[in-house]
């Protein structure tokens, strides 16, 4: 079936998307630092545009399509469990904070991986960064990239090819010609439609339930563990759910897509601006979004597929206009994501690849035409791998999240903050990180009932201190000025 | 290395600490504290269960309030070019 007061909207969308590309273009072509232009913006961004391109980059296919899926089984614990991805917005920000923007500077850092190799002074370090970074954000992304043509699918009626194509199209053109400028510009309008669509759409299943009174009397009827902190069958412990804050939370620091962010902005004015609209906009649409999932069950009872819940109960409850509008919000939180995974992708190849170890004598002319193909192929990649779907896209998601957090948490954090880190605690934190939340993840997910990324955060930070104090001897503190 | 605006950079680093240990513990408490008995008997504020309400509603909106304060008193500009701050 098609709904076209819902792709009206969609559509009007995607074209204002396209305009921002080709305007961020001009920038582009007429920047004399092109690296710093095309993969940063030019570190320009005031603090309404950092906040947003934060939300919007970390609000994802889960937050708006699987979340409140989940939510609608589980009940209110899972809303509880949503809320530990609070701190993404300010912690993240107060922890990079100065330091880090004025650290990039001096190294004049592109990617987070210069950062790590300016300060630890390894390419081993690089290698593992880049080879993680790639092979998780790959995963990342086409596990979005899926999730956008599903749901353009199931608006549209459009088979799925057809809505990968479309899904695809877009986004590639606007990445490829205006870069992170272009990114930052769309994620600012996606990310508004995110907290304006979360809200109408928070207040039409409130007024479709017949208040709140009324539907937490249905749901206690239904099922009374609905409305505990332990969700429906009793399966969300507090040690589990209090993990979540390091993968969801406090983990987001050592997410590279969330970490480039914080050396783009322009001022402390700004990241003062963006910690409290990021606060506030992260806070709106978690809250609001998961809310919306319990609150859909009474609204809309026997829902079987989960990922179905949100663009259902918005064609139910909600007049078709505003639908198209809050079913735009998924489709922004997906292109925003998608869109920062790709850029960086690309940075990574270019810079901490092809530039580090293949070609560092590289002309201007050469950067610019690499960065643009390099771009293109891995967004083709995508596509061409997102044909033959994978299943799980909270699992996927949340694998490359986990992966990405215990390699690049404590290299980070004690890269900036600590004079005493050196490249072998770097090294050695990494891979047992990555190698342990493997290991867990597919071994023993949610060991000991706390997640699985909770371990190898652990193991990693012990490893990192250690070998650290332990190798001071061969590393004569590299005076990096910290 | 003894860069003032660091001394600055580390201490709202700190207070970032500061302000996530609060969050967990208004968010912890509430939720665990209130919402241990049984559903039946929960107390309910604005339609919601009170456990809910304070965990994940007005714990929420203290944190925001408690962020802007501590940006408003603590937080402080500084330059992010090396050479301009040097006065």
């Amino acid at each position: 079936m098609i709904h076209w007061q819902v792709i009206i909207p969609l559509f009007v969308f995607l074209v204002i998307i396209f305009i921002i590309g080709f305007w961020a273009n001009r920038h582009v072509r007429n920047s004399n630092s092109f690296l710093q232009e095309y993969f940063l913006g030019g570190r320009e961004m005031g603090g309404f545009l950092l906040a947003m391109t934060m939300m919007a980059t970390y609000g994802s296919a889960s937050s708006f399509i699987g979340g409140p899926g989940v939510s609608y089984n589980l009940g209110l614990g899972w809303v509880l469990l949503a809320m530990a991805q609070l701190p993404a917005g300010y912690f993240v920000l107060m922890i990079l904070g100065k330091k880090f923007a004025i650290i990039s500077r001096r190294y004049e850092a592109i990617t987070l991986i210069d950062f790590l190799k300016k300060r630890y002074d390894s390419n081993v370090v690089v290698f593992i960064s880049a080879l993680s970074i790639i092979v998780f954000l790959f995963a990342s992304m086409t596990a979005q990239w899926v999730g956008g043509a599903r749901l353009i699918e199931s608006l549209t009626g459009l088979n799925y090819i057809v809505a990968l194509l479309i899904f695809a199209v877009t986004v590639l053109v606007y990445v490829i010609i205006g870069g992170f400028r272009a990114v930052a510009l769309t994620d600012a309008l996606q990310g508004t439609i995110m907290i304006i669509g979360t809200v109408i759409l928070l207040i039409g299943t409130i007024l479709a339930g017949g208040g709140i009174d009324n539907i937490m009397g249905s749901l206690l009827n239904e099922n009374p563990q609905m409305l505990t902190p332990f969700g429906s069958d009793g399966s969300l412990t507090p040690l589990y759910v209090s993990t979540f804050w390091i993968l969801i939370g406090l983990g987001v620091i050592g997410l590279p897509q969330i970490a480039v962010r914080a050396m783009s902005y322009k001022d402390s004015n700004s990241l003062h601006k963006a910690i409290l609209i990021g606060t506030v906009g992260i806070g709106t649409i978690m809250f609001g979004m998961h809310l919306i999932g319990v609150l859909a069950r009474p609204v809309m009872p026997g829902i079987e597929i989960a990922d179905k819940v949100m663009p259902t109960l918005t064609l139910e409850v909600l007049p078709p206009v505003l639908a198209g509008i809050v079913l735009a919000a998924p489709m922004a939180a997906i292109m925003s994501t998608v869109n920062a995974l790709l850029m960086l992708v690309s940075s990574t190849v270019v810079k901490d690849v092809y530039l580090n170890f293949i070609n560092p004598e590289a002309t201007d002319k050469q950067i610019k035409n690499r960065s643009f193909w390099v771009t293109t192929i891995i967004g083709l990649a995508v596509v061409l791998l997102s044909l033959s779907p994978p299943d799980l896209l909270i699992m996927l998601n949340l694998f490359a999240f986990g992966g990405l957090e215990s390699a690049f948490l404590w290299a980070v954090v004690f890269g900036l903050y600590w004079s005493k880190a050196n490249k072998y605690g770097a090294i050695s934190s990494m891979i047992v990180g990555l190698v342990l939340y493997i290991a867990i993840y597919q071994l023993a997910p949610n060991v000991f009932g706390m997640h699985s990324v909770t371990i190898p955060v652990l193991a990693s930070l012990v490893t990192f201190v250690s070998v650290s104090l332990a190798t001071q001897h061969k590393t004569a503190l590299n005076n990096t000025n910290l | 290395m003894n860069d003032k605006r660091f001394k600055i950079a580390n201490r709202e680093a700190r207070i970032g600490v500061v302000l996530v240990i609060i969050n967990f513990a208004i968010w912890y408490g509430f939720a665990y504290g209130l919402g241990n008995g049984d559903p039946s008997e929960y107390e309910y504020i604005f339609g919601f269960p009170a456990w809910f309400f304070y965990s994940c509603i007005a714990g929420t909106i203290f944190m925001i309030i408690l962020i802007w304060v501590a940006i408003k008193v603590f937080f402080k500009d500084v330059s992010f070019q090396d050479g301009e701050d040097e006065k």
